[in-house]
């Protein structure tokens, strides 16, 4: 299972790391921050004291200098234990760092990324509206060109770390005339202060009281959530924030096009953290049956049992080389958006069925908040509804197959 | 200060253990191999001792097949500087030639530390780090739990039935660690990269046949499911005579 033509040595090295890291850090404070919904500062701290919430970038910038894969599999080994710790990871770097990596100039680089890479402080991507979700180019947010700066106003909503984290890339229309709805766009940098700025003073992480501040950008009400109930989800609100103009992120009209590339990247994050969900609840399940006994037998010894776990391990197999090898284009610098979307639509629905049948499995246990399927059910949902739903997937696969042979996109 | 840390590749203590078709060694197929926990210790401390004194050399030294030189790297990504590993194809279990072969490669070294985990989780021979310093005619303080180096002298404790012993040594000495000496710290990723661009010679080395001869290895017996005499106070005299005559614990 482990040699798999993707991974070297040093890939084997990072799994073990993160692996260990995962047992003995998260998996004991993983039920209570999920049932309390509480952010994992402490972890955020060692995370980033490891290298974890920059492993990708280079080492001049304060990342771990390792490859996507590396980062990819940083992602699943969280994941295995707890989704919140995966996507707090997931989220700040391929959303809130990757952009600014891709679009960024060598000065927003240099301000910017050596504070993210190295998690002193959480990033975040604004891109959902109430009224542009899957459809982003709905967004209403509007930037006024005014003097030396932008005022925006509008408000981004399900922001993964609008409330704990103080760096963010939001998209704003800068020309309402724009004939194309998907232009006029652009990508901005805006930052403010953690609400959490007393924890996170007293633990030394999050908060880096010398970085100028946007002013008129605040987070809103925490999200309630099903599942990734550790990680923050709150909305952004932008009012009449006012936004110097060396904070604009890429070309002016040009944010459509950028963010349909971070996008593809959360693809493959989201891909990566349902493999490691599923490949957990299957972990669950061997060490559940192989210890419950009925009717004087172990589950594991019953044949219906062993048609669920080669079920779940046979379709984590084939997740498992859907998501490596849209990471692996991604890292040779290949088109990679079709197998992004194809992974992350496998992998999240993989993970769906697995958890599924990890709770049956489990019976009237895996319904209690006493095994960790449970939680893992719940985390599963989202990874088919966040960073583009699953029929969103199958759309981006459809327009790949049928190109110019039909105007499969309305217009 | 120039440290030596002795390291060995073992089998996860978590690993499932099968034992091979000839019944005197594990089947190492499938198994995952680790950095011995107890050398674990010894690095830690290695490299504590010279980040505090802020300059040095941390050395890890391996006996084993090719295949440690993984266990080599683990050190390196931890931050040790360069290491070495003596080559033999089958190092087999007898601890004496194993020091021997070890002695002779630290003996050149100019070592003013050589550390070692207290003991190997596979063989749990608890042997060879006492025989290093006999070899090398070093002082030895086995199964510390703390150390303090200040002018080329050591202290070191020792947990001892009902108490701790506190023994002072002269440098260069060997040294081997107990659980509790620290908290072995986590590589960071980058260190996996910079491990990469340190160091690691190979020598090829020849071990004595030795005295000790594995005449077969025997899994041990499955333990029994606990069993449930009863509940509430009615049932302490059951549970009293079961502890008293079956598992004669009082």
């Amino acid at each position: 299972m482990y040699d798999i033509p993707y991974l070297t040595e040093e890939h084997h090295q990072v799994r073990e790391i993160v692996r260990d890291f995962a047992e003995r850090e998260v998996r004991p404070i993983a039920r209570d921050h999920d049932l309390e919904a509480k952010f994992p500062w402490e972890n955020v701290k060692k995370m980033g004291e490891l290298g974890f919430m920059g492993a990708p970038w280079p080492a001049r910038l304060g990342g771990a200098e390792m490859d996507y894969l590396s980062y990819i599999i940083v992602v699943e080994e969280l994941a295995k234990v707890d989704a919140s710790h995966a996507i707090t990871v997931s989220a700040h770097t391929t959303l809130g760092t990757s952009p600014i990596m891709e679009f960024g100039s060598e000065e927003q680089q240099k301000r910017y990324v050596p504070l993210l890479a190295s998690g002193q402080v959480l990033g975040g991507f604004g891109l959902t509206e109430a009224d542009a979700g899957s459809d982003a180019g709905g967004t209403k947010t509007v930037a006024v060109e005014k003097g030396d700066h932008y005022v925006i106003n509008g408000a981004k909503i399900f922001i993964t770390h609008a409330g704990v984290g103080e760096i963010f890339v939001i998209t704003a229309r800068t020309d309402p005339k724009a004939k194309q709805r998907n232009r006029g766009i652009t990508s901005f940098i805006v930052t403010k202060d953690t609400v959490d700025l007393e924890a996170c003073q007293q633990l030394g992480v999050g908060h880096v009281p010398d970085l100028p501040k946007t002013p008129g950008v605040r987070a809103g009400k925490k999200e309630d959530k099903l599942g990734w109930r550790a990680s923050d989800t709150r909305e952004l609100i932008l009012e009449d924030a006012e936004v110097p103009k060396e904070n604009r992120l890429g070309e002016l009209g040009k944010g459509f096009v950028n963010f349909l590339k971070t996008l593809d990247d959360g693809r493959i994050g989201v891909g990566a953290l349902s493999l490691g969900l599923a490949e957990g609840a299957l972990n669950e399940c061997l060490s559940y049956t192989a210890e419950r006994k009925q009717f004087g037998r172990y589950i594991a010894s019953f044949q219906g049992v062993h048609f669920a776990l080669a079920d779940i391990a046979t379709e984590i197999e084939a997740a498992r080389h859907l998501v490596y090898y849209a990471a692996w284009l991604r890292q040779h610098d290949k088109p990679y958006k079709t197998e992004a979307a194809m992974a992350k639509l496998f992998a999240s629905e993989v993970a769906m069925r697995a958890t599924t049948k990890a709770v049956q499995l489990h019976g009237g246990y895996g319904y209690t908040t006493d095994y960790p399927v449970e939680r893992m059910i719940r985390d599963a949902k989202v990874g088919e509804i966040g960073e583009g739903t699953s029929e969103i997937q199958r759309i981006v696969i459809a327009r790949a197959l049928l190109g110019d042979l039909v105007n499969v996109t309305g217009d | 200060m120039k440290i030596a840390v002795c390291i060995k590749r073992v089998p996860d203590s978590e690993a499932r253990i099968k034992i091979g078709s000839d019944g005197k060694e594990i089947d190492g197929s499938g198994v995952k191999f680790v950095l011995n926990p107890y050398d674990e210790y010894a690095v830690e401390e290695a490299l504590k001792l010279k980040g505090a004194a802020g300059a040095g050399e941390v050395v890890a030294v391996s006996l084993g097949t090719d295949a440690a030189q993984e266990t080599i790297r683990t050190a390196l990504a931890m931050g040790a500087d360069r290491g070495i590993l003596l080559k033999a194809d089958n190092a087999g279990v007898d601890p004496l030639p194993a020091a021997r072969v070890l002695a002779a490669e630290l003996g050149e070294g100019g070592y003013d530390l050589i550390l070692l985990g207290k003991l190997a989780i596979d063989d749990y021979s608890q042997a060879v780090g006492t025989m290093v310093a006999e070899l090398l005619n070093l002082p030895c303080v086995s199964a510390i739990t703390h150390l303090d180096i200040t002018d080329g002298k050591g202290k070191a404790e020792r947990e001892i039935e009902g108490g701790v012993e506190v023994v002072e040594f002269e440098l260069p000495a060997v040294l081997t660690a107990e659980k509790g000496l620290n908290e072995p710290r986590y590589p960071a990723l980058r260190g996996i990269m910079l491990a990469k661009k340190k160091p690691l010679e190979v020598k090829d080395v020849t071990l004595d046949p030795g005295g000790l001869e594995v005449l077969k290895l025997a899994l041990p017996a499955e333990r029994k499911a606990g069993r449930i005499v009863g509940e509430g106070p009615e049932a302490v005299p059951a549970l009293l005579d079961a502890l008293r005559n079956e598992a004669k614990v009082l």
